[in-house]
């Protein structure tokens, strides 16, 4: 069950983004939703499950946005691994260390990807401090939304569920 | 959504394991996959430059570890009958430095030979060729012993020359075998002389210091420069006419009558081995009406 729920998530992170993308740039540019679904699925499945997932999104990412494909994928491996690695290690249940993990494996993907690209264009790292900031915290934001929406939902299901159930067994 | 399962320490170990493998295996993959896409300068994949540049390290790393074994082995270890080879080629080496200088002498000896050959032929007086036999015993007086003596037909104040020029004349009295040579570099010595630009006449005479000559007795109003060639006159009775005695290295008025001429000899006295002795008697001083006054006085020396 895990691996469709994987590759469901990581799907879905991947049409809204080019759908973001597509309707405006600059929130494309915002937020990665296909990075979230990395480090969410890293941070949920552990490491393992973290990289293969990377790996795969950050190569369609990269075959659908043109370029060098290999470049995301990488970035997108080492960011799942080690997120799966420290997720495994510390405590990451509550929303402040999540967010801050969503926020560090931003900011480190971007530092990878620019890295990469530096090395094989043979320039120098260009980073956008602001814009990799603000991407890192959108991230965050996103991520553990995604997390407080996941974890919440079958309570929440469940509790609307017994109160429509009560209501009826009253009216009989 | 389930967070990552406990395990126990072994299967977790195991998974780590397995995952830094899967993690490499992905990485590497990826890289190729870059490389695949991504020429380098050369034009040659950059994964495959990295690579081989990677590669090409190590092997030079290993190559040098090689190498040095070699050398150990070599240098230290494989030392059997080295030293004894070492005395061996020590003793050669010195057998053969010898025989180089031997070598280096004959070839010498046989240029100035030459010359002297080329010189005697080109000389249109007889002369009998000589070797010097030894130096001079007495610090007062520059002169040099031949190995020919009267019985090879020498007589004292024959003119001795070189290749290079006048070396000096016989003084005697001579052996059968050997005769004394007084070199023109000794302050007893002197040559009628004249300088081939000008044909200005006077007389050289060896001095004390640095150049071992000097032409005196040239007036002050002649014309005499630095570089002149000195030659000997003839007028002496000794020395053939134009046998060449030196250069003028400096010439400058005197405070008397005459000019003060150092002149460097154009023979090379320190290495003197072989002479050629002018066959021609000494003949008596040229009368004093046709010569000039200071050569009049020039026939045995100072």
């Amino acid at each position: 069950m895990k691996t469709p729920i994987v590759i469901a998530t990581l799907a879905v992170a991947l049409l809204l983004q080019s759908t973001i993308a597509g309707m405006s740039f600059t929130a494309g540019s915002r937020v990665n939703l296909v990075l979230v679904a990395v480090i969410y699925v890293a941070l949920a499945y552990g490491a393992v499950t973290g990289m293969l997932g990377g790996c795969a999104a950050g190569l369609v990412q990269d075959a659908i946005a043109g370029g060098i494909v290999g470049i995301g994928g990488l970035s997108k491996t080492i960011v799942g691994f080690f997120v799966g690695a420290l997720g495994a290690h510390f405590i990451v249940s509550t929303p402040v260390p999540r967010f801050l993990m969503f926020f560090a494996a931003s900011l480190v993907h971007e530092l990878c990807f620019q890295a990469l690209y530096a090395l094989v264009e043979a320039h120098g790292i260009r980073v956008q401090l602001s814009g990799a900031l603000i991407q890192a915290l959108v991230n965050g934001a996103v991520g553990i939304t995604a997390f407080m929406l996941v974890e919440r939902a079958p309570e929440m299901m469940q509790r609307d569920s017994w109160r429509r159930s009560s209501t009826v067994r009253r009216r009989y | 959504m389930p967070i990552a399962e406990r395990q126990s320490p072994s299967a977790m170990l195991d998974i780590r394991r397995r995952t830094g493998v899967l993690l490499l295996v992905i990485v590497v993959g990826q890289l190729f996959l870059i490389s695949a896409q991504v020429p380098s300068k050369s034009g040659v994949p950059v994964f495959q430059a990295v690579t081989f540049g990677a590669f090409a390290r190590v092997q030079g790393g290993a190559s040098g570890f090689l190498r040095g074994i070699g050398n150990i082995w070599g240098n230290y270890v494989w030392l059997r009958g080295v030293r004894a080879e070492n005395e061996e080629l020590r003793k050669q080496v010195t057998d053969l430095s010898v025989r180089l200088q031997e070598q280096s002498a004959l070839a010498q000896r046989a240029t100035r030979l030459q010359e002297l050959l080329t010189l005697q032929t080109s000389t249109p007086v007889p002369t009998l060729a000589a070797e010097v036999i030894a130096g001079n015993p007495n610090p007062g007086m520059l002169t040099i012993t031949i190995g020919r003596g009267s019985a090879d037909g020498v007589q004292p104040d024959m003119a001795v020359v070189a290749a290079g020029g006048v070396v000096g004349r016989i003084i005697g009295p001579t052996a059968a075998h050997a005769a004394r040579v007084q070199l023109l570099i000794d302050r007893n010595a002197a040559a009628g002389a004249y300088t081939e630009r000008t044909h200005s006449g006077g007389m050289v005479v060896g001095v004390d210091h640095d150049p071992p000559l000097a032409m005196d007795l040239v007036s002050n109003m002649a014309d005499v420069k630095s570089g002149d060639l000195v030659i000997a006159s003839g007028v002496d009775g000794i020395y053939p006419k134009g046998f060449a005695i030196g250069r003028v290295e400096s010439s400058e008025r005197g405070s008397g009558l005459y000019r003060a001429i150092a002149v460097r000899p154009s023979v090379d006295f320190s290495s003197l081995e072989e002479v050629l002795v002018v066959l021609v008697p000494p003949r008596s001083a040229v009368p004093e009406d046709s010569v000039p006054a200071p050569a009049a006085t020039v026939g045995t020396g100072k």
